[in-house]
């Protein structure tokens, strides 16, 4: 009886101590969200009030970005949007298809390939950027979306991700469709696929999110104001002393809301993802 | 005569080629090649391509595209400079931060959000895990709005009503520093704990209970059981901080992204975009580039030792 009631007040010291720590976790992202309904200017110069108040909140910024002069924040949006849509559908699609070979087939070299996949998966894209750089000037896929697409389609993560799935699955229904006369491919994408189906649902989550926020590749690739992502033409605005404040923040909080939408719903198939990284054998 | 040999041989070639063809759909050891070959195409081309590439380029005089005077060493030479040196400190004091923060307070979270009897526990999850879904940029907007350099910005503003000065965060190698690891930290912390989650759901629950019935308490059942079921994990989470540490280039950006005052948060990725990118001077960021390689590679290589990759997969 008495350890029930201690547990109980652990319990609750408990509770408490992640409630302050939730709040310390989401007060950037609610601070930027008010924010974004006031006038920079003010902003810097009187400070903010942390209450939310519906007569304070202007939606001037947002108009701004949206309908204003030269729109070229909606051209942002456009191109993160396709990007990762393209991105997403090409990389999920190769890198299933890699990690079912490696997981499914015995052949000559695949525990070649497959250490190679670790390899990759160790290695930084950074220190490639340069002649990464140099290739995409080469193929004239400089400043385009295939430029961004291209180099980082098969993400070794996603294999790795898939074949130890694939491995997982049971292989009664190869034989099976072997009988009915189905070609190797027929039973890829015919019985394998739609078995994969959670392990798809994970990765295209994380690889959206990848691309969705990606950074540094995008930055080295997209060389004008037309064809930037959200977070390089965001990040264009950043100057110390710029006016360009309003578009900014308002222009983060409608960059982040894709993504906590689609985190809201799928909040499994977020963490199966993410946490494949980390599981190892 | 002649005619109808050409048409038996016009009507032999595609059937033979489409049997052929068929073979190839049918055939167990030829598929799994074609499986994995999107992987290979972009391993040689994005992969093994530009890492020679970049050797190359580290030992010459990268003029322009296709014109290059080899240098031998010089390149490397040149790293000898106190830019570099600022840039490898900078990393490295930056990754021991991580480390110190990051393993203990996720391991922490994870523990504790792990018991069964905490009420709220999926959303408390969520809510750590929340910022890890912005880009660092958007992040770091949000920590530039916070730490401010003017009175009465939000942090500014709360130490001078504790009593302090208002601080000019980016213009310190202190505050800097404590800037980017505070990003990051925050940023990064909702993913480690998933990890230190995932390992601790693989504890089995039986450990536990029979330690229960030895008369373990808490604190004893955390050091015996969890500690060390969680080290191979946090070996894990150790080297994937280090990494990061080491390639960080966004954390730095967001607060300084044109100028730099003295070096503070020139990283060694930061170091290259700038001598490559913004100098123009190829050859050096590759030299810095195969340095930065070198790091990785030591760091994979004692991973691989302590997982021994190698040896469990069959």
């Amino acid at each position: 009886m008495r350890g029930n009631t201690d547990r109980k007040w652990i319990g609750w010291l408990i509770f408490l101590f992640f409630g302050i720590v939730s709040i310390v976790m989401l007060f950037p992202l609610y601070y930027l969200f008010l924010a974004s309904f006031r006038d920079s200017k003010e902003l810097f110069r009187f400070g903010m009030d942390l209450a939310i108040r519906p007569e304070l909140m202007k939606l001037d910024n947002y108009k701004y970005i949206l309908f204003g002069e030269g729109n070229i924040y909606l051209h942002w949006y456009k191109n993160s949007v396709l990007i990762t849509f393209f991105f997403t559908i090409l990389s999920s699609f190769f890198s299933s298809m890699v990690g079912y070979g490696l997981g499914v087939y015995k052949f000559k070299g695949k525990n070649l390939v497959f250490v190679l996949v670790l390899f990759v998966m160790m290695i930084p894209l950074e220190i490639l950027m340069l002649p990464l750089y140099r290739l995409t000037v080469q193929f004239r896929i400089i400043n385009t979306y295939s430029g961004v697409i291209l180099p980082f389609m098969v993400s070794p993560l996603a294999v790795f991700f898939f074949r130890q799935y694939a491995i997982g699955l049971e292989k009664d229904f190869l034989s099976a469709g072997r009988i009915d006369g189905c070609t190797e491919f027929g039973l890829y994408f015919k019985i394998m696929v739609p078995l994969m189906k959670p392990a798809f649902g994970a990765m295209t989550i994380l690889l959206a999110m990848q691309n969705w926020n990606s950074f540094v590749w995008p930055l080295i690739v997209l060389r004008t104001n037309q064809n930037f992502t959200l977070p390089i033409g965001l990040s264009s605005l950043m100057t110390p002393y710029g006016n360009n404040y309003d578009m900014l923040i308002a222009g983060s909080v409608l960059a982040i809301i894709p993504i906590v939408i689609v985190f809201l719903f799928n909040q499994k198939s977020f963490i199966d993802g993410l946490s494949s990284g980390g599981i190892k054998g | 005569m002649t005619k109808k040999v050409a048409d038996s041989k016009e009507g032999n070639v595609p059937s033979k080629n489409i049997q052929r063809i068929k073979k190839i759909f049918y055939s167990q050891t030829l598929a799994p090649y074609i499986f994995i070959l999107p992987f290979l195409l972009s391993f040689l081309i994005f992969f093994l391509y530009p890492t020679i590439n970049t050797f190359f380029m580290s030992f010459h005089e990268v003029l322009g595209m296709g014109n290059q005077n080899f240098i031998g060493l010089t390149n490397y030479q040149r790293l000898f400079n106190q830019n570099f040196y600022e840039a490898i400190r900078t990393n490295t004091l930056y990754t021991i931060f991580l480390i110190i923060i990051l393993i203990p307070l996720s391991m922490l979270f994870a523990t504790l959000l792990n018991l069964k009897y905490l009420k709220g526990r999926n959303f408390f999850k969520s809510a750590l895990f929340v910022p890890a879904l912005t880009s660092i940029i958007v992040a770091g907007v949000a920590f530039r709005l916070l730490f401010g350099e003017m009175e009465t910005a939000f942090v500014n503003s709360i130490l001078i009503r504790l009593g302090f000065s208002a601080k000019q965060w980016t213009l310190n190698h202190d505050t800097g520093m404590f800037l980017m690891v505070s990003l990051a930290s925050w940023k990064m912390i909702g993913i480690y704990m998933i990890y230190f989650i995932s390992g601790l759901q693989a504890i089995p629950e039986e450990l536990y209970e029979s330690a229960e019935i030895d008369g373990a308490n808490t604190i004893s059942k955390f050091t015996k059981i969890t500690l060390p079921l969680l080290k191979p994990i946090s070996i894990y989470v150790l080297t994937i901080l280090i990494f990061d540490g080491y390639r960080m280039f966004g954390e730095s950006f967001v607060f300084w992204n044109e100028g730099m005052p003295g070096n503070i948060g020139l990283t060694i990725v930061r170091y290259i975009y700038q001598q490559a990118f913004q100098r123009n001077n190829m050859g050096f960021g590759s030299a810095i580039g195969i340095v930065l390689l070198a790091i990785v590679l030591t760091i994979n290589l004692i991973q691989l030792r302590f997982f021994g990759v190698f040896k469990k997969e069959e």
